[in-house]
């Protein structure tokens, strides 16, 4: 029997199979080495969804209660993993729904293949049941879009989708199937990997000159300044980057999508930057001779005012997109390029040195830092449970080894600036868009893109009240990450700025929770709620010990700020430490 | 300063690249003064000519933008003197008026019109030029009850451009192509830099 089928096989030159569109889309899934799917079905993705059943043993299928939360759950599995995510949305409100998703992926240049179900092609421009213009919609917010109305193109279409979300600056890309086209079955000549569109160049080409010149520029300098970036984790290049700023000696402050990029206690590492960043690494940007930024973007929200942004100092920019160089700040030495390929080179052209008394002058404001917000954020002596001292405790019951997930506001600062983290992409958090519910659903794909670390979603009040529902996704699927909700009663970041910058009108910030334990027991979750200092340690200890997700909700003081800050509109050495400075 | 530039971009053939390449302009409030597409001298790639009133920085990174999607091989942006350009206007004008009145005949030979439709009740002319002179010949043609006018995107020819054949054969090689950064912009840097 087996030979005769061994000899059937050989006759046949290239094994053509009779497959719809829908297996097409799977085989290519698994072709792309994809093991888990983010998704929700819905009528014009039935057919997607029909196939999938018989694939159960290779692809796991994550079912989320909306789909925002399957972009979402999505970006956390990429960050985590280095992979691309998968999502599965159905046409029209399932669609749109996954907008947010794709802005926040493509605003921090997160890999992610989205397919969606659409109706029958025969109907595009009836306003048919369920029919959105899903690609003009999602146009902005992709990296690259295409609809499929005929299922031959499947195979290459989706090659070209993950070789475009992965490759050069990532991020989402969104291929929108016809029903007609899921269901057509055609001639299927296998899958083949996608690895060069003719107008789509991923990377420059590494320049060795403007190295030369860097290396020149960074040799000549008594005070060189490191600010890095996501791009640093996306290009996998954390070795390259700690043998580049050892061998000059030099600070580096990270941002925060940057963070966990190098371990945050390494003896170089001198903070986060931006609004809400550390001290010293604010305040020097000024002063620094040479600036040597890497795969960062210069968001608005890291330079303050632009006019008054590192005047002083020559720019060296290393950025595998060309549209980065010279967009917010002008540029003295463009690198182009990958930095996994530029900075070994950059590395072997710099002298060794070190430069510690310029070091000192950041460790100097440390310790004003500390003296002044850090020391009392996490040591408070009374009152309310500070955010600061949560973050303390987690810091010292993991010792840096989990991967800590966090939504958008003042928790999402607080955990930034206070979390230790010991590996690369430990932390995931929406930068670029300042998403709020972003932190649970995204905890649950962190958590299947490492499975082996724990996973620790820290998120407000108000941002887990916008999908809350994800505890279902946990319940169902029996996920193991704790969620921890610092519940200060307010959404705490808008109060701050109007207590700030708006005489305290305190204007709909107000808001009131239900009860997260009983929320969450009504999925079957474990929880607790504390709002003493005595009962901290020991509850985090319970959660993390816990066999299982758990949610631990802490109530921390009301009208608590972060501080260092930034104020809008000020440049970066106006960073105030009080508000009394403001 | 602002004025006007002309951007040139290469393009693969593909539905709803015109909606990326224009939102690139909408989002940043840039007003599009004329867009063209056609066809190239290679095979199966298209050029998008627009026009815009802006600054060079501005232009320089909205080409930035326009390169970096995927179905775009090149863009380019040029001052006017680095372009020839054309545009076209079509005149529906009352035809006993133009057979009674000379200075219209003489006016239309002036502006180089040529008739493209010649009927008892209308005549249609077409003129190719530069803006300011279409718009000089609406004017000069209004008192004689100029019906219908029409005027064309700008096409633009590159003067210093060799086209894009050989530039086409070095996208199509998978290796990175120094196209990318091929640009004024990296030999202004060489002068910013002198050490």
């Amino acid at each position: 029997m087996q030979t005769l089928e061994l000899t059937e096989e050989k006759l046949t030159p290239k094994s053509t199979k009779n497959i719809s569109g829908s297996v097409a889309v799977l085989e290519a899934l698994i072709a792309e080495n994809v093991k888990t799917i983010f998704g929700y079905p819905g009528g014009a993705i039935m057919p997607i969804y029909d196939a999938l059943y018989d694939y159960n043993d290779k692809l796991e299928h994550i079912l989320v209660r909306h789909e925002q939360g399957s972009t979402h759950a999505a970006q956390g599995f990429a960050r985590t993993s280095g992979k691309v995510g998968v999502v599965f949305a159905t046409s029209g409100p399932g669609a749109t729904n996954l907008v947010t998703g794709l802005a926040d992926a493509m605003i921090d240049s997160t890999p992610l293949v989205c397919i969606t179900g659409q109706v029958f092609a025969h109907l595009l421009g009836t306003d048919a049941f369920q029919e959105t213009d899903v690609i003009n919609i999602t146009t902005p917010v992709t990296k690259w879009n295409y609809q499929v109305t005929d299922a031959t193109e499947i195979p290459h279409v989706l090659a070209k989708a993950f070789y475009i979300a992965k490759t050069g600056r990532p991020g989402p890309v969104l291929i929108d199937i016809t029903k007609n086209a899921q269901l057509q079955k055609f001639d299927y000549n296998g899958y083949t990997k996608c690895n060069h569109i003719r107008s789509y160049r991923p990377k420059p080409i590494v320049r060795k000159e403007y190295i030369q010149q860097a290396a020149q520029l960074i040799n000549a300098a008594k005070k060189p300044f490191v600010i890095f970036g996501q791009g640093v984790i996306l290009g996998k290049a954390e070795k390259e980057f700690i043998q580049f700023i050892e061998k000059g000696g030099i600070p580096a402050a990270w941002t925060i999508m940057g963070m966990s990029a190098i371990p945050t206690t390494h003896p170089l590492g001198v903070g986060m930057l931006g609004m809400h960043g550390n001290y010293a690494p604010n305040v020097l940007t000024n002063e620094c001779d040479v600036l040597i930024a890497i795969g960062m973007r210069f968001d608005d929200r890291v330079t303050g005012r632009l006019d008054k942004y590192a005047k002083q100092a020559q720019i060296i920019h290393l950025d595998i997109d060309p549209a980065e160089i010279d967009k917010n700040v002008k540029t003295t030495i463009p690198v182009w390029g990958d930095c996994k390929e530029t900075l070994p080179i950059l590395t072997q052209l710099i002298e060794k040195k070190n430069h510690n008394a310029w070091l000192q002058q950041f460790r100097e404001l440390e310790k004003k830092e500390t003296e002044k917000v850090i020391y009392n954020e996490l040591n408070p002596k009374d009152g309310t449970i500070t955010m600061g001292e949560v973050i303390k405790n987690i810091n010292e019951l993991t010792n840096g080894d989990a991967i800590i997930v966090t939504d958008v506001g003042q928790h999402q600062m607080v955990a930034c600036r206070y979390a230790k983290m010991n590996y690369s992409k430990s932390n995931v958090t929406s930068g670029g868009l300042g998403t709020m519910g972003f932190g649970l659903p995204a905890a649950i794909g962190a958590k299947y893109g490492d499975p082996k670390r724990t996973v620790i979603a820290i998120i407000g009040d108000g941002g887990i009240q916008m999908t809350i529902q994800e505890l279902g996704t946990i319940m169902q699927f029996n996920i193991n990450v704790k969620i921890l909700i610092l519940n200060n009663q307010f959404l705490g970041m808008v109060r701050q700025w109007q207590q700030l910058f708006h005489e305290k009108r305190y204007s709909f910030v107000n808001i009131t929770s239900p009860n997260f334990v009983q929320v969450a027991k009504g999925y079957g979750i474990a929880g607790n709620s504390i709002n003493k200092r005595e009962d901290l340690y020991n509850a985090l200890q319970t959660m993390l010990q816990h066999n299982g997700s758990y949610l631990l909700e802490i109530m921390v003081g009301k009208e608590n700020n972060v501080f260092p800050m930034v104020p809008q509109g000020k440049g970066v050495a106006e960073i105030v430490l009080t508000k009394e400075e403001i | 300063m602002k004025q006007e530039y002309t951007i040139t971009v290469y393009t693969e053939n593909q539905i709803g690249l015109v909606n990326r390449i224009a939102i690139i302009f909408s989002r940043r409030k840039i007003n599009i003064e004329s867009l063209n597409i056609s066809l190239t001298e290679s095979q199966n790639v298209h050029r998008f000519t627009i026009v815009v009133m802006e600054t060079e920085d501005v232009v320089k990174k909205l080409c930035k933008q326009i390169e970096k999607q995927v179905e775009v091989l090149k863009a380019y942006y040029n001052t006017n003197d680095e372009i020839v350009w054309q545009e076209m206007g079509l005149f529906k004008v009352p035809a006993d008026i133009i057979a009674a009145k000379v200075p219209v005949e003489r006016l239309l030979r002036e502006y180089g019109a040529k008739a493209v439709v010649i009927r008892n009740d209308y005549i249609v002319f077409e003129t190719t030029g530069h803006r300011e002179e279409i718009e000089k010949l609406i004017k000069a043609l209004e008192p004689f009850g100029l019906i219908e006018f029409v005027r064309s995107a700008r096409i633009a020819i590159i003067k210093n451009s060799k086209g894009f054949h050989d530039k086409l054969k070095e996208f199509e090689k998978s290796e990175p192509a120094e196209e990318l950064i091929e640009n004024e912009f990296l030999n202004q840097q060489e002068e910013v830099f002198s050490m």
